[in-house]
């Protein structure tokens, strides 16, 4: 039998503003689908980040992935590029994509997966955004 | 089908270390986790199964609480997981080799197919999952 999967997950966060409204709504359309959330001078979450990677545990070392390599990926993709930012900046929310916590999933999915597979035998899984401590987001495959 | 969850906590001293490699080597390789360090771990333990249709338990929680008493903590707790225990001689101590360690030790002690599954917690930041289903357990 070959070894078995195993899921290692590492939590991180970036506190990080962001506004929600769309270009394709109007004024009043967005204060009514986003509510407060609309404010036009934003607001702000300390946002927790998960990132679940999949694989089998090298032979030789027992790792998944090095957990050094996860945290340096996570640094250089995410924590330097939205820690302390405000996220309609980012490129990925120009236009109609809307940093809502679900579209935020999303994106540090895509942005995460290539170079984590790129980087060894393991691969993403999930990516969690949580948002606050009552509201989580997920992206990626079931547990 | 129900799933219950029940967790333990225990504090372990560990190092990193492939055996054949130099003392020189394997800190290149593991960097400070090649020097005794330790760890307060959790392990969440989650069964399956149906309710007893007479007492509404999949399993009584005070026999699984004793039976991770006997199998984890009296194995683990404050020890060192190289030098006090038989199971680090080859494989190094990642959560990744850990949890499989303890999914193997529990899906042995407990009826057959009722190990759902096993996260162990390393520290509040990091958890590896095992999947009974992906084991073949």
């Amino acid at each position: 039998m070959s070894a078995p999967a195993v899921s290692l997950t590492r939590r991180y966060r970036f506190p990080a503003a962001h506004v929600l409204r769309s270009p394709a709504l109007s004024d009043v359309e967005n204060e009514r689908v986003y509510g407060k959330c609309a404010n036009p001078g934003g607001h702000g979450h300390d946002y927790g980040l998960e990132v679940t990677v999949r694989g089998t545990p090298d032979a030789r070392t027992g790792f998944v992935l090095p957990p050094e390599t996860l945290d340096a990926i996570v640094e250089a993709r995410v924590l330097r590029r939205f820690d302390h930012r405000l996220l309609n900046d980012d490129p990925l929310f120009a236009g109609a994509r809307v940093p809502t916590a679900e579209n935020i999933a999303i994106a540090l999915h895509h942005e995460l997966a290539g170079e984590i597979a790129a980087r060894g035998s393991a691969r993403l899984a999930r990516v969690r955004v949580v948002e606050t401590p009552r509201n989580f987001f997920d992206y990626g495959e079931a547990r | 089908m129900v799933r219950i969850t029940r967790a333990i906590e225990f504090s372990s001293s560990l190092r990193y270390r492939v055996p054949d490699l130099s003392s020189e080597e394997n800190a290149a390789v593991f960097g400070r986790a090649a020097t005794s360090h330790g760890h307060n771990y959790r392990v969440e333990v989650t069964l399956r199964g149906e309710p007893d249709p007479v007492t509404g338990m999949v399993m009584d929680l005070k026999e699984l609480k004793e039976l991770l008493e006997r199998e984890v903590e009296a194995r683990f707790d404050h020890r060192d997981l190289v030098s006090d225990t038989p199971y680090f001689e080859k494989t190094v101590p990642t959560p990744e080799n850990f949890a499989l360690l303890l999914h193997r030790l529990l899906a042995a002690a407990l009826p057959p197919g009722l190990l759902d599954g096993v996260r162990l917690y390393q520290d509040a930041d990091c958890f590896v999952d095992v999947a009974s289903d992906e084991v073949g357990a």
